[in-house]
């Protein structure tokens, strides 16, 4: 375990303050370890990057712009085109809140299950163990796999109605995925279950690495349960907040499979998040459309992402 | 040892309800979802139409697992998935090492630019839907390559990142140890950095393979939905069949042969992907 906190002391900043990760080895040769450490071992992995990664990207500030389609057997620039309409037909704003909100309620959703799960389980006991496993389990699971099985246990006649109806002896039909305010939160909530194993994996990390001296001395001075979470725990556990924050939003703006196999962006596009609009406009053949929402989706994950992740980690340093 | 002594006897007299709480908790969170999917499998498809919680009258777990894995292609996704997961894991770990170990070693202005843009992945969004493009006009439209393609350079970023964190922590003496004797850039990367990372590795690939095995989204734009559709894709197709809709038996029959693998993986390489998946958070 020490060796691994050692490691990631350093491997943490290196993301986001690479200009600094070079200087900081030491270079005492620095003739001879040039030599000794070739660019050609790089070149493999910066041109499949490159080549796969990079390029699509850069495509995509181009694309958009064109007519490009399942309809057409060549390619022309046209301006705005594509923008004008999925800002007109108001699947861009309806994307936009779509996805922003279901990032949003999974952050937080899937960090206190994650923080809950892992104060419950922090002791080592083979119990624990053994629990922490069965919480593990839905990371393993596809996405696609588990927002089946949620979609049977909440369709109008799935089990949790049926359920419901065997505890209170009337018939429920409630339609749990139906709702255009709420479902998208439903969704959300899974999305949550599927990940919050990995977000107590984290936590349970954080909390190993708290001081014994420190919650000694909360005792000492008489410190209950919550304020020792409360005031020593909690700020040391700052940058797995910032770590699970950060999965949270990258794996939710990028989100799709869930989405896709509970409710496939309805009732009436309600939960119709980034992916899934691409998806179905891609399937329809009209390319350059999915390519502007791309594009924005690109433009809204470097805006956000970003600057939270900068924000966490200032926050990390001043507590 | 004293010192702790006092908090373990005060822990211990709150112990019985919280291991209760949590095995309850465990039990209606994740038991009850497994439950469902045990219980239907269970069944005959008439009785899985409306999928509920109770016990199936007889057991017809052995007949649904059969037909899905017949019906659903099973055989053939796996090998597809097998095929485009096992290249693309190996290839994302190789050029890794390699890269990392440069990025780890070399000093200056450069190098930090070059591995800034290298793990920009991480955080970016892969944008696929230009990246068929540029597969269609390379002609890897539609074929495993063109998947093999897309998966390295999505989750190249990510394990750059690792390898270079543990590298750097690695001591540098027996590498310049062996570079005295007279040993190449190859032979010194390959004999003794290579052999080290093996902790890495096995993280870097656990995690690689379990994004692969279960992606969809990627898989869909890249393969569409031929005779090389991987086993998440043909989980989809049999789901939106309309032969097989709310045939909730044989989905849940795929479900879980097509979990089975991964969940196997994970109890084999537990502690490993735990120590990995949480290095990266502690500090």
């Amino acid at each position: 375990m020490s060796v691994t906190t050692h490691l990631s002391r350093r491997r943490k900043p290196a993301v986001l303050r690479p200009s600094l990760s070079g200087q900081k080895a030491p270079v005492p040769h620095s003739h001879r370890s040039r030599r000794r450490h070739p660019w050609i071992f790089v070149l493999p992995a910066v041109a499949m990057f490159s080549v796969f990664f990079l390029a699509p990207t850069l495509l995509t500030f181009f694309y958009p712009f064109t007519n490009w389609s399942a309809f057409h057997s060549n390619i022309d620039v046209v301006g705005l085109k594509s923008f004008r309409s999925i800002l007109h037909d108001g699947s861009l704003r309806n994307a936009l809140q779509a996805t922003l909100i279901y990032a949003f309620v999974v952050a937080v959703c899937q960090n206190l299950f994650g923080l809950g799960l892992a104060l419950l389980l922090e002791e080592d006991t083979w119990l624990n163990r053994a629990l922490r496993t069965v919480f593990f389990l839905p990371v393993l699971l596809s996405a696609l796999a588990v927002g089946y099985v949620f979609r049977a246990f909440l369709t109008p006649d799935g089990a949790l109605n049926h359920a419901l109806s065997t505890i209170s002896g009337a018939h429920v039909t409630f339609a749990w995925l139906g709702s255009t305010t709420w479902t998208l939160v439903v969704v959300a909530l899974i999305h949550s279950w599927k990940w919050m194993g990995l977000s107590m994996l984290i936590y349970l990390a954080g909390l190993k690495a708290v001081p014994p001296e420190l919650l000694e001395a909360a005792r000492t001075d008489g410190a209950g349960r919550w304020r020792t979470f409360q005031a020593v725990k909690f700020p040391l556990l700052a940058p797995a907040v910032t770590f699970n924050v950060t999965l949270a939003l990258i794996g939710t703006l990028n989100s799709f499979d869930i989405v896709q196999a509970t409710t496939g962006g309805g009732p009436a596009e309600a939960t119709q998040i980034f992916n899934v609009y691409m998806f179905r406009v891609f399937g329809e053949g009209l390319y350059a459309q999915a390519a502007a929402m791309s594009l924005v989706l690109f433009l809204v994950v470097t805006a956000l992402a970003i600057p939270v992740i900068m924000f966490l980690r200032r926050r990390e340093l001043s507590l | 040892m004293t010192a702790l002594a006092p908090r373990a006897r005060r822990r211990r007299t709150r112990r019985g309800p919280r291991a209760a709480f949590a095995v309850l908790l465990a039990a209606v969170v994740i038991g009850i979802p497994a439950w469902l999917v045990a219980a239907t499998i269970g069944k005959s498809s008439a009785d899985a139409q409306s999928p509920n919680l109770h016990p199936p009258k007889q057991w017809h777990a052995a007949a649904n697992l059969h037909t899905a894995f017949n019906q659903g292609q099973m055989a053939r996704g796996l090998l597809n998935t097998v095929l485009v997961v096992v290249p693309s894991v190996i290839l994302v770990l190789i050029l890794a090492a390699m890269a990392a170990w440069i990025f780890a070693r070399r000093a200056g202005r450069l190098t930090a630019v070059v591995y800034a843009v290298s793990i920009s992945g991480i955080v970016l969004p892969p944008t696929v839907i230009t990246m068929v493009l540029e597969l269609r006009k390379m002609g890897l439209a539609d074929t495993r390559v063109g998947l093999i393609c897309a998966y390295t350079g999505i989750y190249l970023s990510f394990a750059i990142f690792f390898m270079t964190g543990f590298i750097k922590g690695l001591p540098i003496e027996l590498e310049e140890a062996a570079g005295i004797d007279g040993a190449g850039p190859m032979r010194v990367f390959w004999s003794i950095v290579f052999p080290l990372l093996r902790p890495v590795i096995a993280t870097a690939a656990i995690m690689v393979t379990l994004f692969a095995w279960n992606d969809i989204f990627y898989a869909f734009f890249v393969l569409g939905g031929g005779g090389d559709a991987t086993l998440p894709l043909n989980l989809y197709q049999v789901a939106n069949a309309q032969l097989y809709q709310n045939n909730w038996n044989l989905i849940f029959a795929f479900i879980s042969i097509m979990s089975l693998p991964l969940v196997a993986l994970f109890m084999l390489g537990q502690r490993r992907i735990i120590s990995g998946i949480t290095s990266g958070a502690v500090k």
